[in-house]
């Protein structure tokens, strides 16, 4: 028996290298795992059928020697990430059972790596939500509280990390994906600088904002799986080189109380916060107030900005060139049903508004506006990093909240307050689990967020491994 | 106040059928939205010096594939086709 409840990446790798256990017996011992959990979870919308194959593959490599940081290591990949040959539906409808037809690069780089890829793991529908109750397969149930929430939109990634289902998971996060579910399923969550991870064959929501990174159950594993998922790609001319040794900054951290003070603020999540703050003194951290004018406004921007991109990027799906075809009468009635059968309610609401932003009578007065707000937010962060090394936040305002709870929409949108804004200005940030609150007699997981300046990204793994040590 | 017929009219250049009861509905969560980021016009600093950075990166458009490489399994994806075309419905009377 192995016992994944502790096993890491990094301890898995020492015993796959050590032969204390093959990559076939892992995969399968997380198959065993997910045949018990995954019903009630709903955390895997598809588990492959090759995984013993894949792992078969791992070992043949082990036993000529070989060694990958992910060589056998069985990880989920979220419904918005093409592997060739596989199925994949963004959690929609309109994609029917369209086959991907090539491989993503973060793909190619795991399976040069020699990962094994376990499945594919719910989302909210093309990434639009903060709960995957917008998945249009079922949202996925939080394991420390099946009546509750696992977050969104990378809800299936985390819950599966969390619920011991794979080792580590591959999310996107374009305003919060990847850190508020792994903040609501107690794991670590990462979000690169915008650009280190190519977006090569991720469905686009928001492109400027959009980011692929780790959900793992340290900071290390987030750390193992980056490097192997970075670097520059000439199918994604975003992409930017970074390096991950850690660079020597003043152990001083910022905190925009403005915004953490503000009302809607859980006060549970709060005393968690501020316990956190007096552990990172303890640990020889210096806190400093900072205040960045027009960071209230971050998601407001955000909601400007994502739905437009959105609006436009979704235009290809349209009936004609794959997925779901709803016949009308003539051609246009064609699009209509189609988009209007295969889009769920979340994503004809963000593209109607997308559209609305970018219409020319409104154009100035939402999207315009956004991005000059934009850069002006840019600047001021820009000049934060200059005066502290870290920005903290908590990761979401709330612990998770009750499936069904939630039902119009911009209160969702505001689970999104502390997160959109790395997106908006593209520098990095992690969600580290700090601790549980308790509601009506559950302890639900809360996390913490750091914000590292555009490519310093080692920054937050080291202040994240000396927090979860102690 | 965005309207019902707003709405409709956005579903239409949407190419998105939407049905009046749905439509009802979003008018009042659209425009609840609408009227929460509308607080970008509280923005402060230097708007108007502001010019967004956004710009293309363009590339050689070199191939990398031989002929028909992709044709089969990119066209296997298409709800309808006809030889190597997609088939559409005709859109001249």
């Amino acid at each position: 028996m192995i016992d994944l409840q502790s096993l890491t990446i990094t301890s898995a790798r020492k015993k796959l290298d050590a032969k204390e256990f093959s990559a076939v017996s892992l995969a399968q011992a997380y198959l065993d795992e997910i045949e018990k959990k995954n019903e009630s979870l709903n955390a895997y919308l598809e588990v492959y059928g090759d995984v013993i194959e894949q792992a078969t593959y791992a070992d043949n490599l082990i036993a000529e020697g070989k060694s990958f940081p992910l060589l056998g290591i069985p990880l989920a990949i979220k419904d918005n990430i093409l592997i060739k040959g596989k199925k994949v539906t963004a959690a929609s409808k309109i994609l029917g059972n369209y086959i991907a037809t090539y491989d993503a690069t973060v793909i190619k780089k795991l399976k040069e790596n020699g990962a094994v890829f376990l499945g594919r793991a719910n989302m909210d529908e093309f990434a639009m939500g903060g709960s995957t109750e917008n998945s249009a397969f079922g949202p996925t149930k939080n394991p420390h509280d099946i009546s509750r929430v696992a977050g969104g939109s990378s809800g299936g990634s985390a819950a599966i990390v969390a619920a011991d289902l794979a080792l580590g998971a591959l999310g996107s996060d374009t305003g919060g994906s990847i850190r508020e579910p792994a903040s609501f399923c107690g794991v670590v969550g990462f979000k690169p600088t915008y650009g280190v991870v190519s977006r090569y064959g991720l469905m686009a929501l928001g492109s400027s904002l959009d980011c692929i990174g780790p959900i793992t159950k340290t900071v290390e594993d987030s750390q193992i799986i980056l490097e192997a998922i970075k670097g520059l790609d000439i199918l994604d001319s975003t992409t930017i080189a970074i390096s991950l040794t850690p660079s020597e900054k003043a152990k001083v951290i910022g905190v925009p109380w403005s915004v953490v003070n503000m009302e809607g603020v859980d006060p549970k999540v709060k005393e968690n916060f501020l316990s956190s703050i007096e552990k990172l003194k303890v640990l020889g951290y210096e806190i400093k107030d900072i205040s960045l004018p027009n960071l209230g406004l971050a998601l407001a921007i955000y909601y400007i900005i994502m739905p437009a991109e959105a609006s436009s990027n979704l235009s290809r799906f349209d009936g004609i060139k794959f997925g779901l075809h709803v016949p009308g009468k003539d051609l246009i009635q064609d699009y209509n049903f189609t988009r209007g059968q295969g889009f769920g309610l979340e994503v004809r609401r963000r593209i109607l508004l997308g559209t609305y932003v970018l219409s020319s009578g409104y154009y100035d007065a939402y999207y315009s506006k956004a991005e000059k707000a934009r850069a002006i937010l840019k600047k001021e962060f820009e000049n934060a990093f200059k005066e502290v090394s870290l920005i903290l936040t908590p990761t979401a305002p709330f612990p998770a909240w009750k499936i069904g709870e939630k039902n119009d929409p911009l209160s969702v949108y505001l689970a999104d307050i502390f997160t959109v804004t790395a997106n908006i200005v593209g520098v990095p940030a992690i969600s580290i689990p700090s601790g549980v609150v308790e509601v009506l007699g559950k302890n639900l997981p809360v996390g913490i967020q750091f914000m590292a300046p555009q490519g310093e990204d080692s920054l937050l793994f080291e202040v994240g491994k000396i927090f979860e040590s102690k | 106040m965005i309207t019902k017929e707003e709405i409709l009219k956005l579903a239409l250049l949407s190419r998105i059928d939407i049905s009046e009861n749905e439509a009802e509905s979003l008018t009042s969560q659209i425009d609840s939205i609408l009227g929460y980021v509308g607080h970008i016009k509280e923005l402060t600093g230097n708007v108007n010096d502001e010019i967004p950075t956004l710009r293309n990166v363009m590339r050689e458009d070199v191939v990398t594939n031989s002929p028909s490489e992709f044709t089969e399994i990119i066209l296997n994806e298409a709800p309808a086709r006809e030889g190597n075309y997609l088939k559409v419905k005709k859109i001249l009377e």
